[in-house]
């Protein structure tokens, strides 16, 4: 029998855990398949962190290092720093790289860490339970505001790529999404660029990928996909925000 | 004597450390332990080791957290609120069963309090401020040949039990200069390859993860009893203590590091008014020293703790005392350093400061 297609051998056998609908299974298999094409699974070392993806250390098949909420980018550091030859990648939440571990993961940029990170960007603290990220859209009803957010009282989304742009160490920035095929084949040629880069050592590779939570967003899976593609993209439109690789005309 | 070197504390843990085999180094300034970092950022360099400079406490126990579960020897150093901050951390390094070594030079609290020693970060230290049922082992000399020797030996013990160990020393012995040998021995311990770590599945064989996540409450408890059968090992084989003039003692006076060298002071002059004073001077504070209390003579008068604090490590005297003699305490706070007088008058008022 012909075989069209088989699971990447960058994920473990391990049952993701993840709420129907939700993409970041998506993003799971698009980072395994790359760390697999590039032949790199053997000398990579991803950094869990905390948010619905912390088990993520039993689903890449590939050494995982669990991590202290918000921290993944200097986990990553000591990591990466210490085993220079290595791939080092985080995959974190908006929560966790927005909110709290913001401090961390702009130091590492400013630095030029060479690592990658893929930052999930859902709007909303998932696994605790649908709470107000520093990504939440203006009007956007979560569990601590239920009026909606608002930019006097809450302050307005955080631009993450948009910030992250402006960091000298950074050797490429891309936001993408995963709301239909195409953006999946863009997400997938970006988080592959992004190890490419880190491989030749060109310095800190960040990938922010706008991913559903139907579950904390009320939301059908199809209609939590038409919200990223139709509101999410508005506030954080998908594009090249830095390459190295790409001589700039200015 | 020809061994012998005239070296600042600080950077006397940063040489030890080197010669202890650490691989990184990652901290943030603060005083009074900035010679550490400084003296690391040449010296690791110069040998192709890591150094770095964190943007936080935060960030630097962090990077710790990193190197240890790749497997490297690793340290960081930090003061008082420095170490406040590393709290999170060091409790992870715990929970995840990594070794490393967190050098803790105290100065005055609280908040930013100030920059002369003290000893106000023994609950701190022993106690710790991460969550969990957790300990960190830590040894808290009292000399730069102490801190040179117990530096060196504490990247093995880290190794031994996978876990965080803690120098605990306070701002004096960080800024004073006295002679040290770097070659004393360092005892022998059998240290199996580091083959949990996660460094790269080509460092070994399989996928090995690390993690102090189990949501299982069975699961999380059994990891709770296998840490706690570490800790007992630890508390069997790491207890460290020296005894001064145990042999017959009127009081039997309890001091650690800086303070401890001011009681000595205070026994040579007791000595000379007859009376006959000794020490028991913890050099492990976790775990704490417990068979000298029990072989206390009980015709002494009392037991006299003496801390660059208030009274905190008063606690643990008062464990191993169980009721047994009674129990008084001198302390100064806010960076003072006593003189060997007021031990003295301590003891000859000894009614007066009974705390029992
Ligand atoms: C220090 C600390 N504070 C808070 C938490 C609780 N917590 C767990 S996950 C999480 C937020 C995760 O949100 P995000 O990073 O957006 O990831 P998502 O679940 O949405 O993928 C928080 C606040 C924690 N584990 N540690
Ligand atoms: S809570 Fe949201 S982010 Fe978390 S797994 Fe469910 S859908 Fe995904
Ligand atoms: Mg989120």
């Amino acid at each position: 029998m012909d075989i069209k297609y088989q699971k990447s051998k960058g994920l473990t056998d391990k049952p993701l855990s993840y709420c129907p609908g939700c993409t970041h299974g998506i993003i799971h298999k698009l980072v395994a398949e790359s760390l697999e094409e590039l032949g790199l699974l053997d000398r990579t070392v991803g950094v869990a962190s905390v948010g619905c993806s912390v088990f993520s250390y039993e689903f890449f098949n590939c050494d995982m290092i669990q991590c202290p909420h918000g921290r993944a980018a200097a986990v990553a550091t000591g990591i990466k720093r210490t085993h220079p030859d290595g791939i080092v990648f985080t995959y974190q939440g908006d929560g966790d790289l927005a909110s709290i571990g913001i401090a961390e993961t702009i130091h590492a940029a400013n630095r030029g860490e060479n690592i990658t990170i893929i930052f999930v960007n859902n709007a909303v603290y998932g696994m605790t339970g649908g709470q107000m990220a520093p990504t939440s859209l203006i009007g956007q009803k979560t569990t601590t505001s239920p009026m909606g957010r608002d930019a006097h009282m809450h302050g307005n989304p955080i631009h993450i790529a948009e910030m992250f742009s402006q960091i000298d160490g950074v050797a490429y920035l891309e936001r993408c999404s995963v709301f239909n095929l195409r953006q999946v084949r863009n997400a997938k040629a970006a988080i592959k660029k992004a190890f490419t880069y880190q491989k030749e050592g060109r310095g800190f590779t960040m990938v922010e990928l706008l991913s559903t939570c139907p579950v904390n967003w009320g939301k059908t899976p199809q209609d939590a996909l038409k919200w990223v593609e139709e509101d999410m993209t508005k506030v954080f439109p998908l594009k090249v925000f830095k390459d190295a690789g790409v001589e700039t005309h200015e | 004597m020809a061994n012998k070197v005239l070296m600042k504390g600080n950077e006397a843990i940063a040489l030890a450390a080197v010669k202890g085999g650490v691989e990184a180094y990652f901290g943030y300034p603060i005083t009074p332990q900035n010679e550490v970092s400084e003296y690391l950022s040449k010296y690791m360099f110069e040998q192709g080791r890591v150094f770095l400079q964190a943007e936080s406490e935060v960030a630097a126990i962090n990077m710790v957290y990193g190197a240890a579960a790749s497997g490297k020897r690793v340290m960081t150093s930090s003061s008082s609120p420095g170490i406040a901050l590393k709290q999170e951390g060091i409790s992870y390094l715990a929970g995840s069963e990594l070794p490393a070594v967190i050098v803790s030079v105290m100065r005055g609290g609280p908040g930013l309090g100030g920059i002369q020693p003290s000893q106000a970060d023994y609950y701190q230290a022993t106690r710790g401020g991460g969550n969990g049922d957790y300990h960190t082992i830590v040894f808290a000399p009292e000399s730069i040949q102490e801190t040179v020797d117990v530096m060196k030996e504490a990247f093995d013990v880290a190794d031994y039990y996978r876990n965080p160990v803690m120098v605990l020393v306070d701002g004096l012995i960080g800024q004073m200069m006295e002679a040290v040998d770097f070659n004393r021995p360092v005892t022998k311990r059998f240290l199996p390859p580091k083959d949990w770590a996660a460094g790269g599945m080509n460092g070994h064989s399989g996928r090995n993860t690390i993690c102090s996540l189990y949501l299982d409450p069975y699961e999380l408890e059994a990891h709770n009893l296998k840490l706690q059968k570490k800790y007992q090992a630890a508390i069997q084989n790491e207890t460290k203590f020296e005894l001064v003039n145990m042999e017959d003692p009127d009081y039997v006076i309890v001091a650690y590091g800086t303070m401890a060298r001011v009681v000595r002071s205070a026994i040579e002059i007791l000595t000379k008014k007859k009376l006959n004073v000794g020490m028991i001077r913890p050099i492990s504070v976790w775990p704490f020293p417990k068979a000298p209390f029990k072989a206390i003579n009980r015709n002494c008068k009392g037991i006299l703790v003496c801390e660059m604090s208030l009274g905190q490590m008063l606690d643990d005297v008062r464990i191993m005392n169980n009721g047994a003699l009674p129990v008084g305490f001198f302390g100064r706070a806010g960076g003072i350093v006593p003189e060997p007088e007021e031990v003295v008058d301590a003891i000859l008022h000894f009614e007066q400061r009974r705390v029992d």
